[in-house]
């Protein structure tokens, strides 16, 4: 059987609720949080990536170019905060941080 | 045939690496089983005839995003074991969620499978062409002005990091470059009259 969209679609369907499943799993480690996140965004990007193919529309690919971009950025910005955060509380455990009593 | 074969392969690797990012013990293991992933995901969109992505998919997700990732997971000193606590009450929960939408996203996609296609519509890149070249066309006409936000974004992106990590710690002695650039002559330099003696 030839692979096909349905097989890219449905690996991308168990990546992204693999990822899910994470952010259950490891809710109080903010690092794996942000890893959870990053898998997900690649399940995003392998949908795009198969559609662009099996289409035959370049555009998707940009997409993921973009989503790349936007993806790198958030990692930076999210691992600086986090480093801040425990150098200022020693932790990154996410129950400790109820400072604004959310 | 062999397509079939190493889409197989490298999507087995991939789901197990998954697995590992989200089960493992020690931060250190998630993030190289996410390298792993990302290898994999290259491969498979190599598969996918997206060369320039795959390779950007390797130098920066592999190259920085998680070598960024070691350096604060090695930096930082994190009690496992106090973070790892609620980890198998939750369990049962994360793998019924997980359960149920790979369930529904395959009853959509592959069992009403909606007229998806199995074969190539059209190949994306004309033969002539590479995939580099094919999208460097498309990304410096269409999509001019999305590239150009996407290099405010990483612009953003870097001075937010510099200026939320920057400290001044108490007790270091820093140059401070502006000032001694304007320091004139008057500041430094005092003219004093001194009266010759009288030679004896």
């Amino acid at each position: 059987m030839n692979i096909g969209l349905p097989h890219f679609l449905l690996l991308a369907g168990i990546l992204f609720s693999i990822s899910v499943a994470g952010i259950f799993l490891n809710r109080k480690n903010v690092i794996l949080l942000l890893m959870c996140i990053e898998l997900m965004l690649l399940a995003v990007n392998f949908n795009f990536v198969a559609f662009s193919h099996y289409l035959g529309d370049l555009s998707g690919q940009v997409f993921v170019f973009f989503i790349l971009t936007v993806a790198a950025a958030e990692a930076a910005i999210g691992l600086a905060i986090l480093v801040v955060l425990f150098r200022e509380r020693r932790t990154i455990d996410v129950e400790d941080l109820d400072t604004m009593r959310g | 045939m062999l397509i079939s074969i190493l889409f197989y392969v490298f999507a087995t690797v991939l789901v197990g690496a998954a697995l590992g990012v989200i089960l493992a013990r020690n931060a250190v293991h998630s993030a190289m089983f996410l390298v792993l992933a990302f290898f994999n995901s290259a491969a498979l969109w190599l598969l996918l005839e997206a060369e320039f992505l795959a390779i950007v998919l390797v130098l920066v997700y592999v190259g920085a995003v998680m070598v960024l990732f070691l350096f604060v997971v090695m930096m930082l000193d994190i009690n496992v074991a106090q973070l790892r606590e609620g980890f198998i009450r939750h369990a049962p929960l994360a793998a019924l969620i997980a359960f149920i939408m790979v369930a529904q996203i395959a009853y959509v996609i592959w069992i009403r499978h909606l007229g998806l296609p199995i074969d190539l519509a059209a190949p994306v890149t004309p033969p002539d062409q590479s995939n580099t070249a094919s999208l460097g066309l498309v990304l410096y006409t269409q999509y001019a002005y999305p590239f150009e936000l996407a290099a405010v974004v990483l612009l953003i992106a870097i001075v937010a990091a510099i200026v939320l990590t920057m400290r001044r710690r108490p007790g270091h002695k820093y140059q401070d470059i502006a000032a001694q650039v304007a320091v004139r002559k008057s500041d430094r330099l005092r003219g004093v009259h001194v009266e010759p003696e009288p030679r004896p």
